[in-house]
């Protein structure tokens, strides 16, 4: 049995996987086949100041090894969330994520100085949603951007503050560094990426939104080149995620430089996906003779 | 209720019209959980998503359900490729199925096409007081007829070309039916212009009427608000979702 707890920007996880925010709400569904117990945290669902109803159906499309969709942060709120979802994960024994997702900076500073106090372990600032017309990934496209949210947020929470960061972009390098430079404790990535398929009978967009944002295994090699790229550029520590669907994809995020990592959509094809990558991971590593999962972050040996 | 997935083996396979298979698969403790309008959340092989698939059949003392689905694209070719003694990845039971009135309360079930199979079990509650009005293209595309008659119901069968049965849609069936009685519940599913004009029609007799929808879906437990559809609860107007909230909802609270 290997050593699996991992620390990021300080915080504790028994074990590094993460279900991603989107897709696993609250975790109520899931704890229907597993105690949440099982998972080293959850990253809540995307939480805007008031409710949002979320973009018009269809909102979901599979692509080859993938799936897009645009959602567009449907949520019941921050209050509803301090209220009704954290005090039924507080019992649950795992660390929680906090996804904040505001329209505006404003709403970004509210929703963090109403996370205050409550038990959230950490805060994952969502600069990166490209579902959205406000906020989201127009928060995360352009360094400055990103540097200015950032600010704001880290001055408004004491918490451990993690920032999501958009693919989309020229260089996620650039948006990386600005900002740690603002004083993010760590980044996650990647978010979705940018996406579309056309109903060629109909000559319509098979999303209502005609646009959405590429998950699954498809994209796990950007993840995987993204995470390294940014690893290697800043100080901070990467969560990493982008279409893990296995404990050995996990063990592959990790030595690119992830200090854990998040999994969204392998749950939609198999629900027990994080606690098979969990027991996978947990095998590998005893058959290599690997005592701890730490001794593999970052270790890839580049050519 | 618990959630069970796992892979079952598949006891029976039947091909029941063109493009149209009939899956028995033993699975005990989803047929145990299982209530008529439910639907199972099955892996393609080789696919990303899920295909919901509603449940036609829960055979509770051979532990067994009965799926019966349309090959609509590449996925659900797969699924209709596995054969008797193959396993299927099945997750369920899912969703929210059918009011369930006393066995004596007269009940009209009203399905076109690929929607008739959820139907079968939900008649079947009801003996011989429940009436099927199911509808198809043409006489080689019904299905299910002689199960229905089996459950005791009565049915009224009709075609859009009057090779078998009435000539004509459910809806003008039902016209029909409801000029002469008053069921003390209707459960539809179908294409949206059906529910739409059945939805109208109980809503104007002033019976209560449950439909069956269906959307593109992803976790099938409502965790990622995928499979929105528009709906009024106490007034408010917002997205609740196909596999959580539904499949079957009050057709009064549903935004055609």
């Amino acid at each position: 049995m290997a050593d699996l707890h991992v620390k990021v920007a300080g915080v504790s996880f028994k074990n590094p996987v993460i279900p991603a925010s989107g897709a696993f709400g609250f975790g109520r569904e899931y704890e229907k086949l597993y105690p949440l117990s099982r998972l080293g945290g959850i990253s809540c669902k995307g939480t805007t100041l008031n409710l949002k109803d979320g973009n018009p159906p269809p909102r979901i499309a599979e692509t080859p090894s993938g799936m897009l969709n645009s959602v567009g942060l449907q949520n019941p709120g921050i209050d509803h969330f301090i209220e009704v979802e954290l005090p039924y994960l507080m019992q649950k024994d795992l660390t929680i994520i906090a996804n904040v997702a505001g329209s505006t900076v404003e709403d970004c500073i509210e929703i963090a100085h109403r996370l205050e106090g409550t038990a959230v372990d950490m805060i994952e600032l969502n600069i990166s949603c490209p579902n959205v017309k406000q906020g989201g990934a127009a928060f995360g496209t352009s360094p400055e951007m990103a540097a200015s949210v950032t600010r704001a947020v880290r001055n408004a929470t004491t918490k451990p503050l993690m920032v999501k960061l958009s693919p989309n972009v020229t260089s996620i390098v650039d948006i990386a560094k600005a900002v740690e430079a603002e004083g993010a404790d760590a980044v996650s990535l990647i978010n979705t990426l940018l996406g579309m398929r056309i109903d060629i009978n109909t000559r319509r967009p098979i999303l209502r939104n005609n646009v959405g944002g590429l998950s699954g295994p498809a994209v796990f090699p950007v993840a995987v080149r993204m995470v390294w790229q940014v690893a290697n550029a800043v100080k901070v520590p990467v969560v990493g995620m982008g279409g893990i669907a296995s404990g050995k994809d996990a063990i592959e995020m990790m030595m690119a430089g992830a200090s854990a990592v998040q999994v969204g959509a392998a749950i939609f094809a198999d629900p027990y996906a994080p606690i098979h990558i969990i027991d996978e991971m947990n095998e590998w590593l005893d058959e290599h003779g690997i005592a701890s999962v730490n001794d593999i972050v970052g270790t890839v040996q580049p050519w | 209720m618990a959630y069970i997935q796992d892979v079952f083996p598949i006891v029976q396979k039947k091909n029941l019209a063109k493009n149209i298979f009939d899956l028995t698969i033993s699975c005990p403790h989803i047929a145990a959980e299982a209530v008529p309008g439910q639907f199972v959340h099955v892996k393609a092989p080789g696919f990303q998503l899920r295909r919901p698939i509603s449940i036609c059949g829960i055979d509770k003392v051979k532990g067994t359900i009965r799926i019966v689905f349309e090959i609509r694209g590449e996925g659900t070719e797969k699924i209709a490729g596995l054969n008797p003694g193959d396993l299927i990845d099945v997750f369920g039971p899912l969703g929210h199925g059918y009011t369930i009135l006393p066995p004596e309360s007269k009940v009209v079930v009203i399905g076109g096409g690929i929607g008739v199979p959820p139907l079968l079990q939900t008649a079947a509650a009801y003996g011989k007081n429940a009436t099927a009005i199911i509808g198809f293209r043409n006489a080689a595309a019904v299905i299910l007829k002689e199960d229905f008659e089996k459950n005791g119901a009565r049915v009224i069968l009709c075609t859009d070309d009057g090779t078998a049965g009435v000539h004509g849609f459910v809806t003008t069936a039902l016209e029909k039916l409801l000029a002469e009685e008053k069921p003390d519940l209707i459960c539809a599913c179908g294409p949206m212009p059906m529910l739409k004009g059945v939805a109208a029609m109980a809503e104007e007799k002033g019976i209560a009427c449950e439909i069956s929808l269906e959307e593109r879906m992803a976790c099938g437990v409502g965790a990622c608000l995928g499979c929105a559809c528009k709906t009024v609860k106490n007034g408010v107007e917002g997205y609740s979702h196909v596999c959580k909230d539904g499949p079957v909802f009050n057709s009064k609270e549903v935004r055609f």
